[in-house]
């Protein structure tokens, strides 16, 4: 009972971070809004379903809104359609990248594993850059997108299909393989750039990682893409505590270990390549933030998942407020690199990693 | 319905074995690892795994764990196969402690022994009160409650080696396996480990342990199994299988076996290798010298033989080990003629005679009629050794006496030339 309480503290903590952070962040921009007017606007937004009718094949869905403080239109168009999306999607991103990295960081019993160690990011980025050289209708719209989470997922799973033999897939041989296919498409990537000519400018873009034009049906998919597959992550979060002890010992513990292998594989694959395929290539937040957390809040996934996921959340939005805030707009990935590479130093000099 | 459905699966026979190891054989690669191995563990017994490294005694807990499909043979635990049953319900019949656990995060103590009740969980399940209890007993008999909120990592090997056995009791299973649970162990706390180990069987479980320190494996075993080249090469009570004979065979060492003091249990002690010293020696003397002079002389395979010597000395004793042949007399009955003459015989037969510890007046002939004489040092601490005194040559420390008879010329041809053949070579 302790130890849940422990876990609601934390995450009851740092939603309260987070809720602060994006009402802070909303009202930085060219036109600044205090934080006070940016939190009436979203309270504003609150609505509650009060009844539902059918008309037709429609379902129609009553809502009402629960608050109606005074704001100006202007405010309310500012926060609600051109800064929120983002700095949501930009929550989104950051959640799924710390929880990815811890889940990851569990399986290979590593603290420096991050979420694209099996080639998601790679794959994202052949994905992405192939569909701006050559773009190729895809149905349902999702054009960028898809091919960015296309090429994620199938890289993922090419490594993993590299890395098993005899349905057992030893997590050194899925590192290696992880390296080996990331290099490839390294080249393939930097030789789909040479081909892109006008492109180019757009591809780097994309591959340094941003949160730029984010709209709401945007925000709307990538929350269902993690939500869904964090939610059984949580699930698995005591059998990956085992797993830490080894993988003979976590078997003769009753985990069935080459399964939950792979369960936690595919749904951390497809939580980064949700956030890598919305906004490209972000690194370090899946490196350093369940990297902090895990000194912070200790090793059990447990209470280690939820916390990590939400500083993720918190860490992209503010990262990417102060992307968008200078003169002129950088990505957000060279933001996160260059805070997170020398914190990260800092960690390693100071704790002394003496095993990997 | 039911009759159809007892003889479709029988209920397991609650007598039989605990565990049935039958035919197991195991390949990694082109390397055979076991092949042919058969034993079984009685219910509430101690059973030790011996033999060489890398003789497969892991790979047999493996297999008995589940965690090593073998390529042949089944393992039944309780009756049942292994392979039939899913990792959560081996988890609860079988736990076991590894050779050691490299934790990179810094899990505590009480959370390392909380994993043990893992295969008790559903996965939505939180610990409740009887996990707890189970938690905190483990802990409590592994003595590991003293520091149970510090991290794993900060502990010395042998703690952490009691925080795992901690976590495979938390387990509540009916068998235990360890792994080398002695092996980082200094000796107070490797007696207190298998101690324990002891009241865990008494109180019902049956444990199988890989032992790698033979004497302790004979001490609290109830049974031993002696693997070599992946193959049981004896099986049974510890007197029957660590003998001098099976343990050539699979150490390809040569030992001596006594029997620790205070018990029944076989001592098992190694004797440094040495080239085979071919020459015949006549140890004349009583008590633990010439006891461990004919051990030592046995060891590096000089043919020995001793007396006279009272029946029922330390001397006599060790000779009837090792099979040397030895010149008795009835103790407290003084040498009399037929024996000496005897020992005498013996002793003019042999390269060397040596003399270790007391030798009485009766003796002298038998010590006199040695082509070469060495004495053997004594420390002072079995009688003085003023007879043999004006006898001997020289004196050598015990630990050099293969040695010195190895540096003696070699055998003569006929036992008639002997004495020529000593002055001719000087």
């Amino acid at each position: 009972m302790r130890f849940a309480g422990r876990t609601v503290g934390w995450s009851a903590g740092l939603t309260a971070v987070l809720c602060a952070v994006v009402t802070v962040s909303a009202g930085i921009g060219p036109v600044w809004i205090p934080p006070g007017a940016v939190a009436k606007v979203l309270l504003n937004a609150v609505a509650v379903p009060t009844g539902v009718s059918l008309s037709g094949l429609a379902l129609d869905v009553s809502t009402t809104r629960l608050f109606a403080y005074p704001v100006t239109d202007l405010q309310t168009q500012i926060v609600m359609k051109v800064r929120l999306p983002r700095i949501l999607l930009g929550a989104v991103v950051g959640f799924s990248l710390a929880a990815a990295g811890t889940i990851m960081q569990g399986i290979f019993r590593n603290p420096m594993a991050d979420p694209s160690i099996i080639g998601v990011s790679s794959g994202a980025a052949v994905g992405a850059v192939g569909y701006i050289v050559a773009p190729v209708a895809i149905p349902l719209g999702l054009g960028l997108r898809g091919a960015a989470f296309a090429g994620a997922i199938l890289a993922a799973f090419g490594v993993y299909l590299i890395a098993t033999r005899n349905g057992e897939t030893p997590v050194a041989t899925l590192l290696l393989a992880g390296v080996a296919v990331q290099t490839f498409l390294g080249a393939v990537v930097s030789f789909l750039l040479l081909q892109s000519g006008e492109s180019i400018r757009q591809a780097l873009f994309w591959l340094m990682g941003h949160l730029k034009g984010a709209s709401w049906p945007e925000v709307a998919s990538s929350v269902l893409l993690v939500a869904v597959p964090f939610v059984v992550l949580l699930a698995y979060a005591r059998d990956l505590n085992v797993m830490l002890l080894g993988e003979e010992d976590a078997q003769s513990l009753g985990i069935e270990v080459e399964r939950t292998k792979r369960v936690l594989l595919a749904l951390s694959s497809v939580v980064t390549a949700a956030g890598v395929a919305v906004a490209g290539i972000i690194g370090f937040v899946g490196l350093i933030v369940p990297h902090v957390m895990r000194l912070l809040v200790g090793p059990d996934h447990r209470i280690l998942l939820p916390t990590a996921a939400l500083a993720g959340a918190s860490f992209l939005v503010a990262t990417d407020t102060l992307a968008r805030s200078g003169s002129a707009e950088v990505p957000v990935g060279i933001v996160t690199a260059a805070l997170g590479a020398p914190f990260f130093l800092y960690l390693l000099r100071k704790r002394e990693v003496r095993e990997l | 319905m039911s009759g159809a459905g007892d003889d479709a699966d029988p209920a397991p026979d609650r007598r039989g074995p605990m565990l049935d190891v039958a035919d197991l054989s195991v390949t990694f690669g082109d390397q055979r690892v076991l092949s042919g191995v058969d034993f079984d563990v009685e219910r509430g017994t101690l059973v030790g795994l011996v033999g060489p490294n890398g003789a497969g005694k892991t790979t047999v807990l493996r297999t008995v764990k589940g965690t090593l499909e073998p390529d042949g043979g089944t393992v039944r635990v309780d009756g049942e196969p292994v392979a039939d049953r899913s990792a959560k319900a081996v988890g609860r019949l079988v736990a076991s402690t590894p050779q050691g656990t490299d934790l990179s995060f810094d899990f505590t103590v009480r959370q390392t022994v909380e994993m043990g009740r893992t295969p008790h969980l559903g996965r939505f399940d939180r610990m409740g009160e009887c996990d707890h209890t189970a938690v905190e007993t483990a802990m409590e008999r592994a003595s590991v409650d003293r520091f149970a909120d510090r991290p794993f990592t900060s502990l010395s090997g042998g703690e952490r080696q009691r925080v795992l056995l901690a976590r495979a009791l938390a387990q509540e299973t009916p068998v235990l396996l360890l792994d080398e649970p002695t092996a980082n162990l200094d000796i107070n706390h490797a007696v207190r480990t298998l101690e324990l180990v002891r009241s865990l069987v008494a109180d019902g479980k049956t444990a199988v342990a890989a032992i790698h320190d033979l004497n302790l494996a004979a001490r609290y075993c109830d049974e031993l199994v002696l693997l070599a080249d992946g193959a049981v090469r004896a099986a049974g009570r510890p007197s029957d299988v660590l003998t001098s004979d099976t343990l050539r065979d699979a150490f390809d060492a040569e030992t001596l076996v006594t029997t620790q003091p205070g018990t029944d249990a076989p001592l098992v002690t190694p004797l440094a290798e040495r080239e085979a010293v071919d020459r015949q020696v006549h140890v004349v003397g009583t008590g633990a010298p010439a006891a461990d002079a004919l051990a030592s002389l046995v060891g590096a395979d000089c043919r020995v033989s001793v007396g006279v010597v009272p029946a029922g000395d330390a001397a006599a004793e060790r000779a009837a080990d090792l099979d040397c042949e030895a010149v008795t007399v009835p103790a407290f009955a003084g040498v009399d003629d037929t024996a000496r003459e005897r020992a005498v015989a013996l002793a003019r037969a042999a390269d060397a005679v040596v003399v270790a510890g007391a030798v009485g007046d009766g003796n002298a002939p038998v010590v006199e009629a040695g082509r070469v004489r060495l004495g053997v040092e004594t420390d002072g601490r079995d009688g003085p050794d003023d007879a043999p005194s004006g006898l001997v040559g020289d004196t050598v420390p015990l630990a050099a006496l293969p040695a010195a008879v190895a540096t003696l010329p070699p055998p003569v041809e006929t036992d008639a030339a002997a004495p020529l053949g000593q002055s001719s070579t000087d």
